[in-house]
Protein backbone atom coordinates (compact mmCIF):
# COMPACT_ATOMS: atom_id res chain seq x y z
CA UNK A 1 0.00 0.00 0.00
CA UNK A 2 1.02 3.42 -0.56
CA UNK A 3 0.82 6.36 1.80
CA UNK A 4 -0.46 8.27 -1.53
CA UNK A 5 -0.31 8.02 -5.20
CA UNK A 6 -0.57 11.31 -7.33
CA UNK A 7 -1.42 11.41 -10.40
CA UNK A 8 -1.15 14.04 -12.84
CA UNK A 9 -2.42 16.33 -10.63
CA UNK A 10 -2.73 20.32 -11.00
CA UNK A 11 -4.74 23.30 -8.63
CA UNK A 12 -4.77 26.59 -9.50
CA UNK A 13 -5.94 29.42 -7.51
CA UNK A 14 -7.78 31.66 -9.96
CA UNK A 15 -5.36 32.45 -13.04
CA UNK A 16 -2.17 31.39 -10.50
CA UNK A 17 -1.32 27.81 -11.77
CA UNK A 18 0.05 26.31 -7.98
CA UNK A 19 1.09 22.94 -8.66
CA UNK A 20 1.38 22.01 -12.32
CA UNK A 21 0.88 18.10 -13.23
CA UNK A 22 2.50 15.76 -10.47
CA UNK A 23 2.72 12.31 -10.14
CA UNK A 24 4.20 10.81 -7.24
CA UNK A 25 4.05 8.01 -5.39
CA UNK A 26 4.89 7.63 -1.51
CA UNK A 27 5.76 4.46 -0.02
CA UNK A 28 3.77 3.92 3.20
CA UNK A 29 5.39 3.74 6.29
CA UNK A 30 8.45 6.45 5.58
CA UNK A 31 9.71 9.87 6.55
CA UNK A 32 8.54 11.49 3.22
CA UNK A 33 9.96 15.38 3.62
CA UNK A 34 8.69 17.56 0.67
CA UNK A 35 11.29 20.44 0.21
CA UNK A 36 11.03 23.56 -1.42
CA UNK A 37 11.22 27.57 -1.84
CA UNK A 38 8.49 29.82 -0.44
CA UNK A 39 5.32 29.23 -2.55
CA UNK A 40 6.49 26.15 -4.59
CA UNK A 41 3.38 24.79 -4.06
CA UNK A 42 4.08 22.64 -0.39
CA UNK A 43 1.21 23.88 1.31
CA UNK A 44 -1.21 23.24 -1.38
CA UNK A 45 0.22 20.21 -2.12
CA UNK A 46 -0.23 18.93 2.09
CA UNK A 47 -3.44 20.34 2.10
CA UNK A 48 -4.67 18.23 -0.85
CA UNK A 49 -3.94 14.89 0.28
CA UNK A 50 -5.97 16.02 3.46
CA UNK A 51 -8.93 16.24 1.44
CA UNK A 52 -9.16 20.00 1.99
CA UNK A 53 -8.71 21.12 -1.16
CA UNK A 54 -10.53 20.76 -4.56
CA UNK A 55 -8.40 20.12 -7.64
CA UNK A 56 -9.24 20.77 -11.09
CA UNK A 57 -7.05 17.87 -12.58
CA UNK A 58 -5.42 14.20 -12.28
CA UNK A 59 -6.40 12.07 -9.34
CA UNK A 60 -5.36 11.23 -5.20
CA UNK A 61 -5.53 8.32 -3.48
CA UNK A 62 -4.61 8.55 0.51
CA UNK A 63 -3.99 4.71 1.95
CA UNK A 64 -5.45 3.35 -1.45
CA UNK A 65 -8.99 5.98 -0.78
CA UNK A 66 -9.55 8.14 -3.64
CA UNK A 67 -9.62 11.95 -1.77
CA UNK A 68 -13.05 12.98 -3.17
CA UNK A 69 -15.29 9.76 -2.98
CA UNK A 70 -13.81 8.22 0.14
CA UNK A 71 -12.94 11.80 2.01
CA UNK A 72 -14.88 10.73 5.15
CA UNK A 73 -12.70 7.55 5.28
CA UNK A 74 -9.33 9.15 4.61
CA UNK A 75 -9.85 11.40 7.58
CA UNK A 76 -10.39 8.99 9.84
CA UNK A 77 -7.17 7.12 9.27
CA UNK A 78 -5.21 10.39 8.64
CA UNK A 79 -3.77 13.19 11.19
CA UNK A 80 -2.80 16.72 10.11
CA UNK A 81 -0.88 19.61 11.71
CA UNK A 82 -1.36 22.41 9.66
CA UNK A 83 1.27 25.03 8.89
CA UNK A 84 0.00 27.38 12.03
CA UNK A 85 -0.79 26.74 15.63
CA UNK A 86 -4.54 26.11 15.08
CA UNK A 87 -5.29 24.49 18.67
CA UNK A 88 -7.81 26.59 20.83
CA UNK A 89 -5.67 28.81 23.27
CA UNK A 90 -8.06 29.09 26.18
CA UNK A 91 -7.97 25.38 26.53
CA UNK A 92 -5.41 23.44 28.07
CA UNK A 93 -3.63 20.89 27.06
CA UNK A 94 -5.62 17.87 28.03
CA UNK A 95 -8.87 19.60 26.87
CA UNK A 96 -7.46 20.25 23.30
CA UNK A 97 -6.44 16.44 23.33
CA UNK A 98 -9.54 15.54 24.01
CA UNK A 99 -11.50 18.16 22.06
CA UNK A 100 -9.87 16.30 19.36
CA UNK A 101 -10.63 12.75 20.84
CA UNK A 102 -14.19 13.79 20.52
CA UNK A 103 -14.19 15.17 17.25
CA UNK A 104 -12.69 11.88 16.39
CA UNK A 105 -15.22 9.69 17.63
CA UNK A 106 -12.55 8.30 20.15
CA UNK A 107 -14.13 5.98 22.89
CA UNK A 108 -13.43 6.79 26.52
CA UNK A 109 -11.69 3.89 27.24
CA UNK A 110 -9.32 4.04 24.21
CA UNK A 111 -8.70 7.34 24.69
CA UNK A 112 -7.13 7.27 28.10
CA UNK A 113 -4.56 4.38 26.63
CA UNK A 114 -4.03 6.67 24.19
CA UNK A 115 -3.61 9.58 26.39
CA UNK A 116 -1.37 7.86 28.55
CA UNK A 117 0.70 7.15 25.01
CA UNK A 118 0.82 10.50 24.02
CA UNK A 119 1.69 11.55 26.88
CA UNK A 120 4.84 9.67 27.61
CA UNK A 121 6.59 10.77 24.43
CA UNK A 122 5.20 14.53 24.29
CA UNK A 123 6.08 14.21 28.64
CA UNK A 124 3.18 17.21 28.47
CA UNK A 125 1.49 15.49 31.26
CA UNK A 126 3.06 17.94 33.78
CA UNK A 127 1.93 20.38 31.90
CA UNK A 128 -1.31 19.17 31.58
CA UNK A 129 -3.63 21.84 32.72
CA UNK A 130 -1.50 24.77 31.34
CA UNK A 131 -3.74 26.60 28.54
CA UNK A 132 -2.43 26.06 25.33
CA UNK A 133 -1.91 29.52 24.64
CA UNK A 134 1.00 29.72 27.97
CA UNK A 135 2.68 26.85 26.56
CA UNK A 136 6.53 27.54 24.96
CA UNK A 137 7.26 26.65 21.49
CA UNK A 138 8.34 23.48 21.32
CA UNK A 139 5.37 22.12 23.75
CA UNK A 140 2.86 23.97 21.59
CA UNK A 141 4.42 21.79 18.30
CA UNK A 142 4.45 18.70 20.74
CA UNK A 143 0.51 19.22 21.63
CA UNK A 144 -0.24 19.84 18.25
CA UNK A 145 1.26 16.87 16.92
CA UNK A 146 -0.60 14.88 20.11
CA UNK A 147 -3.48 15.98 18.91
CA UNK A 148 -2.95 15.04 15.49
CA UNK A 149 -2.27 11.29 16.70
CA UNK A 150 -5.09 11.04 18.99
CA UNK A 151 -7.60 9.08 16.48
CA UNK A 152 -3.92 6.73 16.30
CA UNK A 153 -3.89 7.60 12.44
CA UNK A 154 -1.84 4.99 9.89
CA UNK A 155 -0.21 8.33 8.17
CA UNK A 156 0.18 12.00 9.56
CA UNK A 157 1.19 14.55 7.36
CA UNK A 158 3.12 17.55 8.95
CA UNK A 159 3.13 21.45 7.38
CA UNK A 160 6.47 22.73 9.08
CA UNK A 161 6.05 21.42 12.26
CA UNK A 162 9.18 22.76 13.71
CA UNK A 163 8.62 26.78 12.38
CA UNK A 164 9.88 28.62 15.68
CA UNK A 165 10.79 26.28 17.43
CA UNK A 166 14.34 26.03 19.31
CA UNK A 167 17.58 23.74 17.95
CA UNK A 168 16.81 22.07 21.19
CA UNK A 169 13.74 21.03 20.82
CA UNK A 170 13.63 20.44 16.69
CA UNK A 171 16.06 17.54 18.26
CA UNK A 172 14.01 16.41 20.45
CA UNK A 173 10.94 16.87 17.71
CA UNK A 174 12.44 14.82 15.30
CA UNK A 175 13.45 12.24 18.13
CA UNK A 176 10.03 11.69 18.62
CA UNK A 177 9.41 11.81 14.58
CA UNK A 178 11.23 8.41 14.30
CA UNK A 179 9.86 6.59 17.63
CA UNK A 180 6.72 7.04 15.67
CA UNK A 181 7.84 5.79 12.38
CA UNK A 182 9.10 2.79 14.11
CA UNK A 183 5.67 1.93 15.02
CA UNK A 184 4.65 1.89 11.84
CA UNK A 185 3.51 5.04 11.30
CA UNK A 186 3.64 6.64 7.85
CA UNK A 187 4.77 10.45 8.13
CA UNK A 188 4.89 12.99 5.37
CA UNK A 189 6.77 16.36 6.60
CA UNK A 190 8.16 19.93 5.37
CA UNK A 191 10.36 21.60 6.63
CA UNK A 192 12.84 24.96 5.68
CA UNK A 193 15.54 22.95 7.67
CA UNK A 194 17.77 21.03 5.78
CA UNK A 195 19.23 19.19 8.38
CA UNK A 196 16.02 17.75 8.91
CA UNK A 197 15.17 16.99 5.12
CA UNK A 198 18.44 14.81 5.49
CA UNK A 199 16.99 13.06 8.07
CA UNK A 200 14.18 12.07 5.95
CA UNK A 201 13.95 8.55 3.94
CA UNK A 202 12.74 9.81 0.87
CA UNK A 203 12.60 13.77 0.06
CA UNK A 204 10.27 15.23 -2.85
CA UNK A 205 12.11 18.74 -4.32
CA UNK A 206 9.70 21.14 -5.41
CA UNK A 207 9.84 23.66 -6.99
CA UNK A 208 6.94 26.16 -8.89
CA UNK A 209 4.77 23.85 -8.29
CA UNK A 210 6.58 20.52 -9.94
CA UNK A 211 8.46 18.06 -8.64
CA UNK A 212 11.90 18.73 -9.64
CA UNK A 213 13.84 15.28 -8.15
CA UNK A 214 13.23 12.47 -5.60
CA UNK A 215 15.52 10.30 -4.07
CA UNK A 216 16.82 9.00 -0.71
CA UNK A 217 19.06 12.40 0.55
CA UNK A 218 21.98 10.26 0.27
CA UNK A 219 21.26 9.43 -3.14
CA UNK A 220 20.60 12.85 -4.00
CA UNK A 221 24.46 14.21 -2.59
CA UNK A 222 26.11 10.85 -3.89
CA UNK A 223 24.92 12.18 -8.01
CA UNK A 224 25.59 16.26 -7.37
CA UNK A 225 27.95 16.44 -9.84
CA UNK A 226 30.10 19.58 -8.44
CA UNK A 227 32.56 20.06 -6.20
CA UNK A 228 32.34 21.46 -3.48
CA UNK A 229 34.88 23.57 -1.20
CA UNK A 230 34.66 25.52 1.90
CA UNK A 231 36.59 28.80 3.12
CA UNK A 232 36.54 31.20 6.11
CA UNK A 233 39.27 34.21 7.01
CA UNK A 234 39.22 37.19 8.83
CA UNK A 235 36.67 39.14 6.58
CA UNK A 236 33.99 36.92 4.92
CA UNK A 237 32.12 40.28 2.88
CA UNK A 238 35.83 40.67 1.62
CA UNK A 239 36.30 36.87 0.36
CA UNK A 240 33.16 36.86 -0.98
CA UNK A 241 33.27 39.58 -2.82
CA UNK A 242 36.77 38.58 -4.34
CA UNK A 243 35.77 34.97 -5.18
CA UNK A 244 32.44 35.73 -7.01
CA UNK A 245 34.93 37.41 -9.53
CA UNK A 246 36.40 34.38 -10.04
CA UNK A 247 35.21 32.45 -12.87
CA UNK A 248 36.05 29.27 -11.69
CA UNK A 249 33.67 29.41 -9.25
CA UNK A 250 29.80 28.29 -9.96
CA UNK A 251 28.03 29.24 -6.90
CA UNK A 252 28.84 31.07 -3.71
CA UNK A 253 26.96 30.90 -0.70
CA UNK A 254 27.27 31.94 3.25
CA UNK A 255 27.29 29.18 5.57
CA UNK A 256 27.36 30.62 9.15
CA UNK A 257 31.16 31.85 9.81
CA UNK A 258 32.38 29.94 5.78
CA UNK A 259 31.45 30.49 2.15
CA UNK A 260 30.81 27.46 0.21
CA UNK A 261 32.00 27.32 -3.40
CA UNK A 262 31.12 25.17 -6.26
CA UNK A 263 33.12 24.40 -9.21
CA UNK A 264 32.25 21.80 -12.02
CA UNK A 265 35.76 21.27 -11.87
CA UNK A 266 38.38 20.60 -9.22
CA UNK A 267 40.28 23.61 -8.22
CA UNK A 268 43.63 22.79 -7.32
CA UNK A 269 45.63 23.58 -4.47
CA UNK A 270 47.72 26.24 -6.76
CA UNK A 271 44.74 28.13 -7.55
CA UNK A 272 43.53 28.61 -3.99
CA UNK A 273 47.63 29.52 -2.93
CA UNK A 274 47.21 31.90 -5.75
CA UNK A 275 43.50 33.19 -4.90
CA UNK A 276 44.60 33.73 -0.83
CA UNK A 277 47.87 35.97 -2.01
CA UNK A 278 45.66 38.11 -3.78
CA UNK A 279 42.81 37.87 -1.17
CA UNK A 280 44.24 38.50 2.10
CA UNK A 281 41.25 37.64 4.32
CA UNK A 282 41.27 34.36 2.71
CA UNK A 283 42.71 32.25 5.52
CA UNK A 284 41.71 28.20 4.85
CA UNK A 285 39.95 25.96 2.40
CA UNK A 286 38.90 22.73 2.76
CA UNK A 287 37.28 20.20 -0.31
CA UNK A 288 33.72 18.75 1.64
CA UNK A 289 30.85 16.44 0.89
CA UNK A 290 27.76 18.66 -0.09
CA UNK A 291 24.37 18.32 2.33
CA UNK A 292 21.45 19.26 1.33
CA UNK A 293 21.33 22.91 2.07
CA UNK A 294 23.86 22.83 -0.94
CA UNK A 295 21.54 20.71 -3.39
CA UNK A 296 19.15 23.41 -2.11
CA UNK A 297 20.48 26.74 -3.05
CA UNK A 298 22.03 25.34 -6.12
CA UNK A 299 19.24 24.45 -7.43
CA UNK A 300 17.39 27.68 -6.52
CA UNK A 301 20.39 29.44 -7.99
CA UNK A 302 18.98 28.69 -11.46
CA UNK A 303 16.35 30.82 -11.45
CA UNK B 1 21.70 53.00 21.44
CA UNK B 2 20.53 50.21 23.63
CA UNK B 3 21.67 50.49 27.23
CA UNK B 4 20.27 48.15 29.90
CA UNK B 5 21.15 47.89 34.03
CA UNK B 6 19.85 44.83 36.03
CA UNK B 7 16.75 44.65 33.81
CA UNK B 8 14.46 41.96 35.54
CA UNK B 9 10.99 41.35 34.44
CA UNK B 10 8.91 38.89 37.06
CA UNK B 11 5.23 37.59 36.57
CA UNK B 12 4.16 36.72 39.73
CA UNK B 13 6.49 33.96 40.99
CA UNK B 14 8.79 33.35 37.87
CA UNK B 15 11.26 35.44 36.56
CA UNK B 16 10.79 35.61 32.83
CA UNK B 17 14.38 38.26 32.67
CA UNK B 18 16.54 38.57 35.07
CA UNK B 19 19.51 40.71 35.95
CA UNK B 20 20.23 41.56 32.62
CA UNK B 21 23.04 44.46 31.28
CA UNK B 22 23.21 45.06 28.04
CA UNK B 23 25.06 47.97 25.75
CA UNK B 24 24.77 47.84 22.34
CA UNK B 25 26.03 50.18 20.15
CA UNK B 26 24.91 52.27 16.73
CA UNK B 27 25.18 49.87 13.19
CA UNK B 28 25.35 46.84 15.60
CA UNK B 29 23.66 43.40 14.48
CA UNK B 30 22.95 41.93 18.15
CA UNK B 31 21.28 38.67 18.60
CA UNK B 32 19.21 37.24 20.99
CA UNK B 33 20.15 33.22 21.58
CA UNK B 34 18.07 31.14 23.89
CA UNK B 35 15.09 27.99 24.17
CA UNK B 36 11.99 28.99 23.82
CA UNK B 37 11.33 30.32 27.43
CA UNK B 38 14.12 31.33 27.69
CA UNK B 39 13.20 35.45 28.17
CA UNK B 40 14.05 36.92 24.55
CA UNK B 41 10.45 37.97 23.71
CA UNK B 42 9.89 39.40 26.86
CA UNK B 43 13.72 41.32 26.80
CA UNK B 44 12.52 42.81 23.11
CA UNK B 45 8.88 43.78 24.40
CA UNK B 46 10.76 45.73 27.58
CA UNK B 47 12.91 47.58 25.19
CA UNK B 48 9.97 48.12 22.72
CA UNK B 49 8.09 49.70 25.40
CA UNK B 50 5.12 47.41 25.59
CA UNK B 51 5.83 46.31 28.54
CA UNK B 52 7.12 47.75 32.25
CA UNK B 53 10.44 46.30 33.79
CA UNK B 54 9.89 45.03 37.50
CA UNK B 55 13.44 46.93 38.40
CA UNK B 56 16.46 47.90 36.27
CA UNK B 57 16.31 50.40 33.98
CA UNK B 58 16.81 50.08 30.29
CA UNK B 59 17.17 53.39 27.76
CA UNK B 60 16.65 53.06 24.22
CA UNK B 61 17.55 55.54 21.60
CA UNK B 62 18.10 57.76 24.42
CA UNK B 63 14.57 57.23 26.18
CA UNK B 64 13.87 55.52 29.13
CA UNK B 65 11.56 52.67 29.26
CA UNK B 66 9.89 53.71 32.20
CA UNK B 67 9.35 57.14 31.37
CA UNK B 68 9.37 57.83 27.50
CA UNK B 69 8.08 54.36 26.41
CA UNK B 70 5.39 56.35 24.23
CA UNK B 71 9.05 58.26 22.60
CA UNK B 72 10.76 54.48 21.91
CA UNK B 73 8.01 53.76 19.59
CA UNK B 74 9.19 56.82 17.14
CA UNK B 75 13.13 55.30 17.43
CA UNK B 76 12.33 52.19 16.61
CA UNK B 77 11.20 49.41 13.84
CA UNK B 78 9.63 46.32 14.84
CA UNK B 79 8.74 43.05 13.04
CA UNK B 80 8.05 39.73 14.34
CA UNK B 81 7.64 35.91 13.07
CA UNK B 82 3.63 36.87 12.91
CA UNK B 83 4.01 39.50 10.44
CA UNK B 84 1.36 41.59 11.49
CA UNK B 85 -0.14 42.48 7.91
CA UNK B 86 -3.38 42.97 6.66
CA UNK B 87 -4.19 40.55 4.51
CA UNK B 88 -7.44 41.97 3.15
CA UNK B 89 -4.93 44.99 2.46
CA UNK B 90 -3.51 45.27 -1.41
CA UNK B 91 1.09 45.62 -0.32
CA UNK B 92 0.89 48.94 -0.75
CA UNK B 93 -2.20 49.68 1.35
CA UNK B 94 -0.72 47.98 4.23
CA UNK B 95 2.45 50.60 3.97
CA UNK B 96 0.60 53.30 3.70
CA UNK B 97 -1.75 52.14 6.54
CA UNK B 98 1.85 51.99 8.70
CA UNK B 99 2.66 55.48 7.15
CA UNK B 100 -0.50 56.81 8.89
CA UNK B 101 0.55 55.25 12.34
CA UNK B 102 3.63 56.77 12.37
CA UNK B 103 2.13 60.04 10.74
CA UNK B 104 4.14 60.29 7.58
CA UNK B 105 3.06 60.98 4.47
CA UNK B 106 2.97 58.42 1.95
CA UNK B 107 4.16 59.88 -1.01
CA UNK B 108 7.81 61.16 1.08
CA UNK B 109 7.68 57.66 3.02
CA UNK B 110 7.35 56.04 -0.65
CA UNK B 111 10.11 57.96 -2.37
CA UNK B 112 12.82 57.29 0.53
CA UNK B 113 11.62 53.36 0.48
CA UNK B 114 11.94 52.79 -3.19
CA UNK B 115 15.56 51.66 -3.48
CA UNK B 116 14.81 49.44 -0.71
CA UNK B 117 11.87 48.20 -2.49
CA UNK B 118 13.32 47.55 -5.81
CA UNK B 119 16.68 45.65 -4.62
CA UNK B 120 13.38 43.58 -2.57
CA UNK B 121 11.75 43.04 -5.63
CA UNK B 122 8.86 44.23 -4.38
CA UNK B 123 7.50 47.30 -6.82
CA UNK B 124 6.17 44.68 -9.04
CA UNK B 125 3.40 43.16 -6.32
CA UNK B 126 2.62 46.78 -4.78
CA UNK B 127 -0.69 46.09 -6.34
CA UNK B 128 -1.53 42.57 -4.82
CA UNK B 129 -3.65 41.38 -2.25
CA UNK B 130 -1.30 40.75 0.74
CA UNK B 131 -2.88 37.32 1.59
CA UNK B 132 -2.00 36.27 -2.07
CA UNK B 133 1.92 36.95 -1.39
CA UNK B 134 4.44 33.95 -0.88
CA UNK B 135 5.86 33.85 2.49
CA UNK B 136 8.89 35.39 1.39
CA UNK B 137 7.34 38.70 -0.07
CA UNK B 138 5.10 38.84 3.02
CA UNK B 139 8.35 38.58 5.31
CA UNK B 140 10.21 41.42 2.98
CA UNK B 141 6.78 43.79 2.77
CA UNK B 142 6.68 43.33 7.12
CA UNK B 143 10.60 44.21 6.87
CA UNK B 144 9.86 47.42 4.77
CA UNK B 145 6.39 48.31 6.98
CA UNK B 146 8.76 48.33 9.79
CA UNK B 147 10.91 51.06 8.20
CA UNK B 148 8.66 53.32 7.20
CA UNK B 149 9.56 55.88 9.52
CA UNK B 150 12.87 55.47 8.99
CA UNK B 151 13.88 54.19 12.56
CA UNK B 152 17.46 54.32 13.84
CA UNK B 153 16.93 50.96 15.97
CA UNK B 154 15.13 47.87 14.35
CA UNK B 155 13.45 45.07 16.28
CA UNK B 156 13.36 41.88 14.49
CA UNK B 157 11.55 39.09 16.22
CA UNK B 158 11.99 36.05 14.75
CA UNK B 159 12.35 37.23 11.34
CA UNK B 160 13.19 33.93 9.08
CA UNK B 161 10.94 31.83 10.89
CA UNK B 162 9.16 29.68 8.43
CA UNK B 163 11.66 31.18 4.92
CA UNK B 164 13.68 29.17 3.09
CA UNK B 165 17.34 28.96 2.93
CA UNK B 166 17.72 30.93 -0.12
CA UNK B 167 15.47 33.58 0.95
CA UNK B 168 17.03 33.98 4.46
CA UNK B 169 19.96 34.65 2.81
CA UNK B 170 19.06 37.16 0.97
CA UNK B 171 17.29 38.85 4.39
CA UNK B 172 20.15 38.59 5.88
CA UNK B 173 22.04 40.46 2.96
CA UNK B 174 19.34 43.10 3.64
CA UNK B 175 19.88 43.31 7.07
CA UNK B 176 23.77 43.58 6.77
CA UNK B 177 22.97 46.75 4.52
CA UNK B 178 20.93 48.40 6.97
CA UNK B 179 23.59 48.01 9.23
CA UNK B 180 26.04 49.29 6.99
CA UNK B 181 24.04 52.42 6.66
CA UNK B 182 23.68 53.03 10.22
CA UNK B 183 20.63 51.17 11.70
CA UNK B 184 21.01 49.13 15.02
CA UNK B 185 19.43 46.06 14.69
CA UNK B 186 18.47 43.84 17.37
CA UNK B 187 16.96 40.31 16.29
CA UNK B 188 16.14 37.02 17.46
CA UNK B 189 16.83 33.39 15.44
CA UNK B 190 16.54 29.91 15.91
CA UNK B 191 18.70 29.14 12.66
CA UNK B 192 22.29 29.10 14.25
CA UNK B 193 24.11 29.76 11.11
CA UNK B 194 21.88 33.32 11.01
CA UNK B 195 23.46 33.33 14.39
CA UNK B 196 27.26 33.69 12.89
CA UNK B 197 26.02 36.65 10.79
CA UNK B 198 25.71 38.56 14.35
CA UNK B 199 28.03 41.74 15.27
CA UNK B 200 27.46 40.24 19.09
CA UNK B 201 24.97 37.45 20.54
CA UNK B 202 23.60 37.04 24.06
CA UNK B 203 22.53 33.42 24.44
CA UNK B 204 20.13 33.39 27.42
CA UNK B 205 18.43 30.54 29.41
CA UNK B 206 16.06 31.12 32.17
CA UNK B 207 16.04 35.05 32.00
CA UNK B 208 19.80 35.07 32.87
CA UNK B 209 22.74 35.52 30.51
CA UNK B 210 24.85 32.66 30.29
CA UNK B 211 27.21 33.92 27.24
CA UNK B 212 27.49 36.99 25.22
CA UNK B 213 29.93 38.20 22.96
CA UNK B 214 31.20 38.29 19.18
CA UNK B 215 30.64 34.26 17.83
CA UNK B 216 33.87 34.30 17.02
CA UNK B 217 35.35 34.89 20.40
CA UNK B 218 32.44 32.60 22.05
CA UNK B 219 32.99 29.44 19.79
CA UNK B 220 36.71 29.59 21.06
CA UNK B 221 35.59 30.10 24.74
CA UNK B 222 33.48 27.29 24.80
CA UNK B 223 35.45 25.16 22.08
CA UNK B 224 32.42 24.60 20.23
CA UNK B 225 33.23 24.18 16.43
CA UNK B 226 29.92 26.18 15.03
CA UNK B 227 26.72 27.87 17.11
CA UNK B 228 24.81 25.08 16.95
CA UNK B 229 27.07 23.35 19.42
CA UNK B 230 27.60 26.23 21.54
CA UNK B 231 23.73 26.76 21.45
CA UNK B 232 23.10 22.64 21.91
CA UNK B 233 25.87 23.36 25.16
CA UNK B 234 24.99 26.63 26.88
CA UNK B 235 21.03 26.93 26.16
CA UNK B 236 19.51 23.74 28.19
CA UNK B 237 22.81 23.95 30.61
CA UNK B 238 23.30 20.20 30.30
Amino acid sequence: MNACSIKELSISYGETPALRNISLAIPQGEIYGIIGPDGAGKTTLMRALCTLLPYQHGSIEVLDLHTVKDEKNIRARLGYMPQRFSLYQDLSVQQNLMFFAKLFGVKEKEYRKRLAELYQFSRLEPFNKRRAGDLSGGMKQKLALSCALIHTPELIILDEPTFGVDPVSRIEFWNILHELKAEGIGIIVSTPYMDEAEQCDTVALIHKGQILDIGKPGDLLAAWPFKLYTVNGSDLAEIRAFLAAQPEINNLQLFGSEIHISSNEEISSDTFAAWMQQCVSLKQWKAISPGMEDVFLEMMSHD
Amino acid sequence: MIDTVNLTKRFGNFTAVDNLNLNIAKGEIFGFLGANGAGKTTTIRILCGLTKPSSGTATVGGFDVNKHSEQIKTVIGYMSQKFALYNDLKAKENLAFYASVYRQPLRIALERLNPLLETMGLTSILNSFTRDLPMGYKQRLSLVCALVHDPPILFLDEPTSGVDPQARREFWDMINQLAIAGKTVIVSTHFMDEAEYCHRVIVMRDGKEVAMGNPTELKQLHQSKNMQELFLKLARGE
